[in-house]
């Protein structure tokens, strides 16, 4: 071992102070990169009519793929998804999603004034949009059923993604509301994989209650979506949406809140769910998502009343919005006028 | 007259070259990258993607992502940059660093290695490739180094790892790979091969003691002795004699490790043979 040793310090003294090399002799890393990679096969390209782009986080992608990009996104979370929002939010999403349920009130509570009415009998129908794990939809059962006593409500969740729809049948399948053995009719929830900008597989002013939390950051024409929401709602009928907002107020808070989303959240979705693309796109869509007041403005032009609203001084709409958690979230309401 | 003093350090500070000059960037505004697909990062977030991915693939080794990860968050600010220095100081490794090859399933095609005559480095290596049951799959892309030629370095001991295994006869369980390892810290140094070793608690008592009395002195002995294991030209030595690129290299075989398991095994299974037998037979003479 000891004859080891002069090779042994050799190896160590190779000091790294001086690192010129010229030039010529350093080929950039990018070209052997290339290199590699040429033999794989090359993406199909073609050529796209339009030329119109949006945002993909801060990427800008062509409009008609970034639906598709968004679905390789939530393809590759949907395992960790759960446990990956419990880390990113340590734990506060289960508070948000909590208060947005209860706050809805769903389900029909039988008194005694309102028990003769059909209409109460049959229970409220409620969409679940980009819902495909299914948090939101088992709050809303959970919370018809047991505070409620309702249990003629049912909840359509739908989501652009079949693998997170398939974690979301995962967890309904040990509820009761969901049994596979039974073909009744009244299963209380169903599963449509669709886009919500085009739910034509829902019937017009047929949804008491169209819910949608953290989804609608993803969607590429937010104002189609609300659109569609608006065409499926029954006259009277809520708009619910819970997301993330773009800044907080207080400047401090908000210097914290970024640095942990940049810094943390890309690195906690490389070490447990392998993908640090993904949650790179993610806090880049939380950025690129409207104010709560320009998205209010964006949920009146749809055609909703949003409650609880004023014009402020520089015209801007103020309180038609609910913040959470010093505003890292928003609820946003709406209702269909009659 | 202070901030103009405070302006004028800053712009001093800025001038020095890359490697003296002091971390200017924070989360939010991040420098543009080097190379595709880098990733720049702060001393916070490297120090907490270390520890991260050190107990991830400690608790679940088949994570490899999380080893290369670990790989490069530890390998500044010394290491990656001697191991550099070591390819820059021999001639063959001027011409890796000069081609920069990469070795894929694409550059690599084992159709043809499985052909070359028996001896050679090429059929070792797709015969050790056979055995395991792995392919020269694509290693995860260096991101996290900021120089583009130390993330090359890192590439390539990353893409000739599985080569080091051909050459050794070293298998891919858990007790073979941390043979390597130890054998790869003793060669290039790298801090993750290091802690890689701490994966040793994860064997069973007889794996340990066997690792403890042959593999590691094994490894450490050659690692050293051995001429740096980066510096081949892989691509080139495809149809050299495997025992003169050993002796080339300095270095010399362990005891087949799959071999010394299965005869082990298969003495186990002969004892508890006999001693069911014996069982069996007391039980019938009623004794």
């Amino acid at each position: 071992m000891a004859a080891l040793l002069p090779r042994a310090t050799k190896r160590l003294r190779l000091s790294p102070t001086s690192g010129f090399v010229c030039r010529d002799c350093r080929r950039s890393f990018a070209s052997s990169i290339r290199h590699g990679q040429q033999q794989q096969p090359a993406p199909s390209q073609h050529v796209f009519q339009s030329d119109k782009t949006t945002h993909f986080g801060f990427e800008t992608v062509a409009e008609e793929l970034k639906a598709s990009r968004v679905r390789t996104v939530f393809s590759s979370v949907a395992a960790n998804y759960d446990t990956m929002n419990d880390l990113m939010s340590l734990g506060i999403h289960r508070l948000w999603k909590d208060h947005f349920v209860r706050s809805l009130n769903p389900g029909i509570r039988l008194t005694s004034t309102n028990t003769s009415s059909p209409h109460n009998a049959a229970g409220q129908t409620i969409l679940d949009i980009a819902g495909g794990t299914g948090d939101i939809a088992l709050r809303l059962l959970d919370h018809a059923t047991t505070i409620n006593r309702d249990t003629a409500t049912s909840v359509i969740i739908s989501d652009i993604n079949p693998e997170m729809l398939a974690e979301g049948r995962k967890r309904f399948a040990t509820s009761h509301y969901y049994s596979t053995t039974t073909s009744s009719p009244n299963r209380r929830v169903s599963f449509l994989e669709a886009n919500a900008e085009d739910l034509s597989a829902i019937e017009s002013n047929s949804i008491d209650l169209y819910t949608v939390a953290f989804g609608i950051r993803n969607f590429t024409h937010k104002q189609v979506a609300l659109q569609e929401a608006f065409r499926v709602l029954k006259p009277g009928g809520v708009f619910a949406c819970l997301e993330f907002t773009p800044r907080l107020s207080n400047p401090i808070m908000n210097g914290i809140y970024k640095r942990w989303s940049f810094g943390a959240i890309p690195l906690i979705g490389q070490v447990v769910a392998a993908d640090r693309e993904s949650y790179q796109y993610l806090v880049e869509s939380i950025e690129r998502f409207p104010s709560q007041a320009e998205f209010a403005g964006m949920i009146e032009e749809a055609g909703f009343i949003v409650p609880g609203k004023e014009r402020g001084d520089g015209g801007e709409l103020e309180g038609g919005w609910e913040d959470l958690s010093l505003g890292i979230a928003a609820i946003h309401k709406g209702v269909k006028p009659v | 007259m202070r901030t103009q003093i405070s302006q004028h350090t800053f712009r001093r500070l800025l001038a020095l070259p890359q490697p003296l000059r002091l971390r200017t960037f924070s989360i939010l505004n991040r420098p543009p990258p080097n190379y595709p697909g880098h990733v720049p990062l702060t001393l916070v977030e490297r120090g907490a993607l270390a520890l991260g991915s050190a107990f991830g693939s400690l608790r679940n080794p088949h994570r490899h992502d999380l080893i290369a990860a670990l790989g490069e968050a530890t390998a500044k600010p010394y290491f990656i940059s001697r191991l550099r220095k070591a390819m820059l100081a021999n001639p063959t490794g001027r011409r890796i660093l000069h081609d920069k090859p990469r070795i894929t399933s694409q550059t690599m095609s084992l159709e043809k290695l499985r052909q070359l005559p028996e001896n050679t480095v090429g059929r070792a290596y797709a015969a050790w490739l056979d055995r395991e049951g792995v392919t020269p799959d694509t290693r995860d892309q260096v991101r996290y180094i900021d120089d583009p030629e130390e993330a090359y370095a890192m590439q390539r001991y990353r893409e000739t790892h599985d080569f080091t295994h051909a050459i050794t006869g070293l298998p891919v369980i858990i007790e073979g790979e941390l043979a390597v390892k130890a054998f790869e810290f003793a060669n290039t140094l790298l801090p993750m091969t290091a802690l890689s070793l701490v994966a040793v608690v994860r064997l069973k008592a007889a794996e340990r003691k066997r690792f403890f009395e042959t593999y590691l002195l094994w490894a450490v002995g050659n690692g050293l002795k051995a001429e740096e294991v980066v510096n081949v030209y892989w691509e080139e030595e495809l149809e050299t004699d495997i025992e003169v690129l050993r002796a080339r290299l300095g270095i010399e075989i362990p005891p087949d490790l799959r071999e010394t398991r299965k005869l082990l095994r298969d003495k186990e299974k002969a004892e508890r043979a006999a001693r069911d037998a014996k069982d069996r037979l007391g039980a019938v003479m009623g004794v």
